[in-house]
C-alpha cells in the first residue's frame, strides 16, 4: 500500500468541475471507441472484472496520474490483450496482424444488447456464514492489504483501515475481489455495507452528524 | 511526448516496459491502433462497437433512474418494493443490466442527504444513469467526497441546512447506489412523466437537488 488509484480524502486535487446535464456522453469520438472496445475485448471473456480493475491500478504510477480517464482504460486492455495473448509485443509495434476471420468468441453487434443486459453479477452462494448483523459494531484491518498477494488489489480503501464502524445492511455473499483480481477464485464471502462517522476517518470531520458508508467483505473485518 | 520516450520510460515492478508503451503516444491514434490490431486479428467486430456507443449515447441514461425515482415519489408501494429488494425491481422495469446488476436506492429526507463516490476507480449505476461524467471520474471528485462532501456540494451550488447530515457512500464493491432526492415542493398531483422531468442526473448521485417546477 497504497497504489496511487486509491484517492479517498487525498489533499491538492482542486475543485471538482461540474458538467451542464445536457453534456455529451462521450466528450471525444476516441473515449467512445475506447470504452467499446474495452467492452468488446472483455466479452472474449479472457479476464475478470476485477483483473480488469487491477490492471488499471497497475499501468505504472507517473502514467495513472498523467493519463486521463480513458487512457487509463485502453493502456490496461492493451496490457491485459499482451498478458493473455490475445496480442503479441509485435502486434503492437507493427499495427499490422493479417486480417483473420471474426473469431466465434467475438461479439458481434447482435449481441450486444444480450451481453449488456445480463451484466456481471457478482452475488454467489458460499459455504462461509454471515459473522455480523445489521448493528454490529465492527473493525476494518490495517493494513489495508490484499492478504493473498503481496501488492495484490484488494478494495478496502487506505483512509478506512482501522477503522471502527457499524454494520448497516448484509449485501449477500459476493465474489471476493482479493482473490478474482488474481485467479485465485472467486472464493465469495459474505459482503457488507458498514457506515462510519466522519470523525472516525478524518482529524477535521466537515460536521459532526455526517458519516461515510463502504461495501466491506467480510475478511476485512473483525468484531470490535 | 514521443513514443520513443514513452517507450523508454521506467515502470516500478516489471522488468521490461508495459505492453501499452508501445503504442502511439497521441491517445486517439492509441485507441485507434488498438481497434485495428483486434479487428484484423478476429477478435473485435466494429459494428459491435457502434452498437455499444449507440446504447449509451441513445438508449441507457439518466431517464431511466430519473423514471425509478419519479415512481418512488408518486406510489407508497413501489417505494416499499424498492426497499425489499431494489434489484427485482429493476428487472421488472427493464432497468437491470451491466454496472447495475445489484441496485440499492437511498433516499433522502430533511435529515439525511445522500451522495455517492467511488474513491477506487469509477463505480456508477450504468444501467441506471448511463455512463458517468467526467466530474466522477476525476481525482478532485474521487479524494474529496469522503473527506469534504459540503464543500463538494458547495461547488455544485448546493447548501444543506446545519440540521442535515451527510452520507456519502463509497461504492467499493459490485453494488450500485441510487440516490432517490428529496421530492420538491409544490408538485402535489404531477404525473409520473412530469416528476421525472424534474429528476436531474445529479440528484440521483447526489450532487444536486431535484428541479423546482416553475
Amino acid at each position: 500500500m497504497s497504489r496511487v488509484h486509491d484517492m479517498g480524502g487525498r489533499f491538492g486535487d482542486g475543485p471538482v468541475i461540474p458538467e451542464p446535464e445536457d453534456a455529451p456522453v462521450f466528450h471525444k469520438d476516441w473515449h467512445a471507441r475506447a470504452l467499446a472496445v474495452t467492452l468488446a475485448a472483455g466479452a472474449l471473456g479472457k479476464w475478470n472484472i476485477d483483473t480488469s480493475r487491477h490492471a488499471r491500478e497497475c499501468v505504472g504510477n507517473t502514467d495513472y496520474a498523467r493519463f486521463s480517464y480513458y487512457e487509463k482504460w485502453i493502456a490496461a486492455l492493451t496490457d491485459l490483450l499482451v498478458a493473455t495473448d490475445l496480442v503479441s509485443r509485435d502486434d503492437l509495434r507493427a499495427s499490422n496482424p493479417d486480417q483473420q476471420p471474426l473469431s466465434d468468441k467475438a461479439m458481434t453487434a447482435d449481441k450486444v444488447a444480450a451481453v449488456l443486459g445480463k451484466g456481471g453479477p457478482a452475488d454467489r452462494d458460499s459455504d462461509i456464514p454471515a459473522r455480523f448483523v445489521a448493528g454490529d459494531t465492527v473493525l476494518t484491518r490495517r493494513p489495508a492489504d490484499n492478504r493473498l498477494v503481496d501488492g495484490g488489489h484488494t478494495r478496502l480503501p487506505a483512509y478506512a483501515a482501522g477503522a471502527r464502524g457499524r454494520v448497516l445492511m448484509l449485501h449477500g455473499s459476493h465474489v471476493l475481489p482479493d482473490s478474482n483480481a488474481h485467479g485465485l477464485g472467486e472464493a465469495p464471502e459474505p459482503l457488507y455495507a458498514v457506515v462510519f462517522p466522519a470523525a472516525e476517518l478524518w482529524a477535521a470531520p466537515e460536521h459532526p452528524g455526517d458519516e461515510v458508508v463502504l461495501d466491506l467483505w467480510q475478511s476485512y473485518l473483525e468484531p470490535a | 511526448m514521443s513514443p520513443r520516450q514513452d517507450r523508454h520510460m521506467p515502470h516500478d515492478h516489471s522488468d521490461h516496459e508495459h505492453a501499452h508503451a508501445l503504442l502511439p503516444s497521441d491517445p486517439a491514434l492509441r485507441v485507434k491502433a488498438l481497434e485495428t490490431i483486434l479487428t484484423r486479428k478476429g477478435l473485435v467486430d466494429p459494428a459491435a462497437l457502434d452498437e455499444v456507443i449507440d446504447t449509451y449515447e441513445n438508449r441507457v441514461g439518466p431517464k431511466n433512474g430519473a423514471d425509478v425515482v419519479a415512481r418512488a415519489w408518486s406510489d407508497e408501494g413501489f417505494r416499499a418494493a424498492l426497499a425489499v429488494d431494489a434489484t427485482e425491481v429493476m428487472r421488472e422495469l427493464g432497468y437491470y443490466g451491466r454496472q447495475g446488476e445489484h441496485i440499492v436506492c437511498t433516499e433522502c429526507t430533511p435529515s439525511v442527504h445522500h451522495m455517492v463516490v467511488c474513491t477506487l476507480c469509477s463505480c456508477y449505476p450504468w444501467s441506471l444513469l448511463g455512463i458517468p461524467p467526467g466530474w466522477y471520474k476525476s481525482d478532485a471528485y474521487r479524494s474529496r467526497a469522503v473527506r469534504e462532501p459540503r464543500k463538494v456540494l458547495a461547488e455544485f451550488g448546493v447548501a444543506l441546512p446545519p440540521e442535515t447530515s451527510v452520507r456519502v457512500w463509497d461504492s467499493t464493491a459490485e453494488i450500485r447506489y441510487l440516490v432517490i432526492p428529496l421530492r420538491p415542493a409544490g408538485t402535489e398531483g404531477m404525473s409520473v412523466e412530469e416528476l421525472a422531468k424534474l429528476v436531474t442526473r445529479d440528484s440521483m448521485i447526489g450532487t444536486g437537488l431535484a428541479r423546482v417546477p416553475e
